[in-house]
């Protein structure tokens, strides 16, 4: 059993999300994280599911049941495929002691989070980055303060296989190792 | 164009689609529609109860192949729709039910007779919708007839505000869809899949067809039978799949499954090559799914992707519709005959053999009775006076599985069985359903008592539309079919399965309807009954009492593997392989 990563073009209908959520509840599953929006066609949206624990015999007819809907236009398994996978998080981090401010702006630095809003106890970082990026900066700012935070899910795109890359993004010679740099640093 | 109402377009709409009729029932919300339908040439059956409206559109539609529509009224007509929605997406029928709800402005705020019909019915339909914009109504009616009636056929609902029925607006009539991008259809095969799929045929040295409610719903009959008689290769079908072969054909066995017969069931387990055709391997067809066919490897057909690997991985998946995939298999094989044929045909010579000499070992089989009416040999007479060309359905229980062992059917769609959700009450209204359909036809309705309960404030539909339906409640005096259970896996330990208190007298109840009815006690009479039934041009009730203690065999035990079948009461397990 493990996370399933689904990647879904979907009709920006009403009822689309109620149908893609249907499948995976009506089969008990718990969603972990969920983010939909509008794509370039204002006519689809495009979604990512993070769900709990499908065992790997289930996600093949998972991805079959859901590309099954009739709004639904397309779902990929991300899961062991290669993909950038982002999330956005707003942290909150209160009752900061003077002595610590300069050291949390330091750790705010390293993990590229933007500091949003400053009050004398209070501090709003914003970052992006992998989940497990994101993970480790909350457990790093637990000594920092009270921490409140937002998440907002999983976002995931599928890397393009080489072959397929437009020249004009990146060289056609750049070997994956580069990319895979060039894209980690951009998080 | 002159402006209509929604009502209005609907109607027209629905007229456009071929809608032929409409069973229904009126309510609040969707009195604008009854209004037009006051003087329209549509055709309206009134029902006695929205379920039924449902089920009478499914014998519509399992009958003919056409769309079957129903409708009701917001809120509780929609909640009373659900059962025969669902059971409709469980058999892949083909059905539109059109629901009122309540005007835009109110909705969300707990209006009189409001539900959310769209969320409810998300699980129950094939797709639904929500008309809150006038212009959109004749477009989605449009599309709603093509999403039931393509790929793998199901229900669709359409619910529709009161302010849409009421407005005014242009009836533009649909011939073109806008685009469905998310509606994929794979009905051609990939000519690569046909390949493989000849190939992988000619390996088989017992190779079995398992065949269901896919070729009956590709009207794929005659291209099974043809794949049968160049392989010369026996076809077990399910439930779903009664009449896609006519039972005096040499290569037709049986019925498999939990109550399949023998054969059937041992030439499941002991063949090499499983061809399925529009079959979803399900749990009462294959039993303990680890044990079943071990020997065999798959060739899946199917027109639903999802349906391939869901159950039993195959070895070859071809996705696509029957129809069309067996036409192209059986030009290839044929094709490739004269390199293929003979490279197992002596194995499958001897399969075939081995295959009918189980048949001819355990056929179907009962203790015959002179003084009682044995279930089994009500279900021989009735066979005896449909003739292989009546249509009958049936609802749900022991006459159920009776009736598919022992009643043959030489063309589809005269057979109607409630299968995969298995709703009791269903037989009754499918076959005023098909009755409806099929004025030409001689329809019965076959229940227990039970289900004829649920289902009996329709014999009032029957009564003011004279539909000829002979109604045949086989009345074992319980539930029989938990009985049964009760009798093998509970220590006879009989709970709430009485059905004989309180049974209605049936001539009684049917004269109160204003219907004919009997009741037969004894073997001897029973001839002569069914025949004044079967020659009265009108409906008929007949109530037939039979051993009330008989179970259904063979039985495959829930959980157990198809070779564990139990052949009959004294006969214990049946060794398998
Ligand atoms: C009391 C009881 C006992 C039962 N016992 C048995 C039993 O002993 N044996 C038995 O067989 N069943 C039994 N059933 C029924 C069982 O539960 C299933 O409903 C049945 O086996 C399913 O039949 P099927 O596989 O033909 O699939 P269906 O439910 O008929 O599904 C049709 C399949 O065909 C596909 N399809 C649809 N259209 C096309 C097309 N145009 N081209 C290609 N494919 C298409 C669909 O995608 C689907 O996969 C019992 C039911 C009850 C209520
Ligand atoms: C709506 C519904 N409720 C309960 C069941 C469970 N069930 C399956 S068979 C059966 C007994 C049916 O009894 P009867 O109608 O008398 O038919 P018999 O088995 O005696 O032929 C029951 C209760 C069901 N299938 N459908």
């Amino acid at each position: 059993m493990k996370k399933q990563l689904i990647s879904l073009l979907v009709e920006n209908q009403p009822g689309a999300l109620m149908r893609v959520a249907g499948v995976l509840t009506s089969r008990g599953y718990n969603i972990e994280s969920l983010t939909v929006a509008k794509t370039l066609d204002p006519t689809l949206s495009s979604m990512t599911i993070v769900v709990d624990d499908v065992s790997d015999d289930n996600r093949e007819l998972l991805i079959k049941q859901i590309t099954r809907l009739v709004n639904v236009i397309k779902a990929v398994d991300l899961t062991d495929s290669k993909s950038v996978q982002r999330e956005l998080a707003l942290i909150k981090v209160s009752s900061v002691r003077p002595e610590l401010r300069s050291a949390l702006t330091k750790e705010a630095e390293i993990f590229r989070a933007r500091i949003v809003d400053v009050a004398p106890t209070h501090y709003t970082l914003e970052v992006t980055g992998s989940p497990d990026k994101i993970e480790a900066l909350i457990d790093l700012l637990h000594h920092y303060g009270d921490v409140e935070m937002i998440r907002s899910g999983s976002m995931a795109m599928a890397r393009m296989p080489k072959n397929q890359l437009p020249t004009p993004m990146f060289r056609m010679d750049a070997d994956e190792a580069s990319i895979e740099t060039a894209v980690d640093s951009q998080g | 164009m002159a402006l209509m109402t929604g009502a209005q377009i609907l109607i027209e709409a629905l007229a456009r689609e071929g809608a032929e009729v409409i069973f229904g029932y009126p309510g609040g919300v969707t009195l604008p529609i009854y209004d037009v339908l006051y003087d329209h040439p549509l055709r309206h059956i009134l029902v006695r109860h929205e379920e039924n409206a449902a089920f009478m559109a499914q014998g519509f539609a399992r009958t003919t192949g056409k769309v079957g529509v129903c409708m009701a009224t917001s809120g509780p007509g929609a909640t009373n729709l659900t059962t025969g929605l669902v059971d409709a997406l469980m058999d892949s029928i083909p059905i539109v039910a059109i629901t009122g709800q309540v005007p835009q402005a109110l909705i969300g705020r707990d209006a009189f007779q409001e539900a959310d019909t769209f969320g409810i019915t998300r699980a129950a339909t094939k797709h639904n919708y929500l008309v809150k914009d006038i212009d959109e109504l004749a477009q989605v009616i449009h599309e709603a007839f093509h999403i039931a009636i393509s790929g793998r056929p199901g229900p669709v609902l359409v619910d529709i505000t009161k302010d849409v029925l009421t407005g005014k607006g242009r009836f533009t009539p649909v011939s073109e869809l806008r685009p469905l991008r998310g509606y994929e259809l794979q009905l051609d095969p990939e000519a690569t899949a046909i390949e493989e799929a000849a190939a992988f045929v000619w390996e088989g040295e017992r190779p079995l067809i398992y065949a269901g409610g896919g070729v009956i719903a590709a009207d794929a009959s005659d291209e099974v039978v043809e794949l049968s008689e160049i392989l010369g290769c026996p076809l077990v079908h399910t439930v779903m799949g009664h009449g896609m072969m006519r039972p005096d054909h040499p290569n037709y066995v049986s019925m498999l499954g939990m109550h399949g017969g023998y054969a059937a069931n041992m030439a499941i387990t002991e063949c090499d090559t499983i061809i399925g055709v529009g079959v979803r391997f399900d749990d009462r067809v294959t039993g303990r799914l680890d044990r079943f066919a071990p020997h065999a490897r798959v060739l899946h057909i199917d027109v639903d992707p999802a349906e391939i690997n869901k159950n039993r991985r195959a070895d070859v998946g071809v996705v696509g519709d029957a129809k069309r995939v067996l036409k192209k298999l059986n030009a290839k094989l044929r094709e490739t005959a004269s390199e293929r044929a003979d490279e197992n045909a002596k194995a499958r010579t001897a399969w075939h053999k081995q295959v009918f000499g189980w048949k001819r070992e355990h056929p179907f089989d009962y203790e015959p009775s002179l003084d009682e009416i044995k279930p089994q040999y009500l279900m021989q007479r009735l066979d005896h006076f449909m003739g292989g060309e009546s249509i009958m359905a049936v609802d749900v229980g022991q006459h159920q599985m009776w009736a598919a062992q022992w009643v043959r059917f030489n063309k589809p769609r005269l057979w109607q069985s409630s299968s995969g959700l298995g709703s009791m009450g269903f037989g009754l209204p499918a076959a005023m359903g098909a009755a409806v359909a099929n004025p030409d036809k001689t329809v019965v309705a076959l229940c227990g008592d039970g289900g004829f309960m649920m289902a009996q404030p329709e014999l009032a539909t029957i009564a003011a539309n004279n539909l000829p339906v002979k109604v045949v409640i086989m009345n074992n005096g319980t539930l029989g079919m938990v009985r049964q259970w009760q009798e093998l896996f509970y220590k006879e330990r009989y709970s709430q399965v009485q059905m004989s208190d309180g049974f209605p007298d049936i001539p009684m109840l049917a004269a109160a309807f204003g219907l004919k009815g009997t009741t037969v006690r004894n073997p001897a009479d029973l001839d002569d009954k069914l025949r004044e039934a079967f020659e009265e041009p009108g409906p008929f009730v007949l109530n037939i009492h039979v051993t009330p203690k008989e179970c259904v065999y063979p039985m495959v035990p829930a959980g157990g593997a198809l070779s564990d079948m139990i052949l009959g009461p004294q006969k214990p397990v049946m060794a398998g392989d």
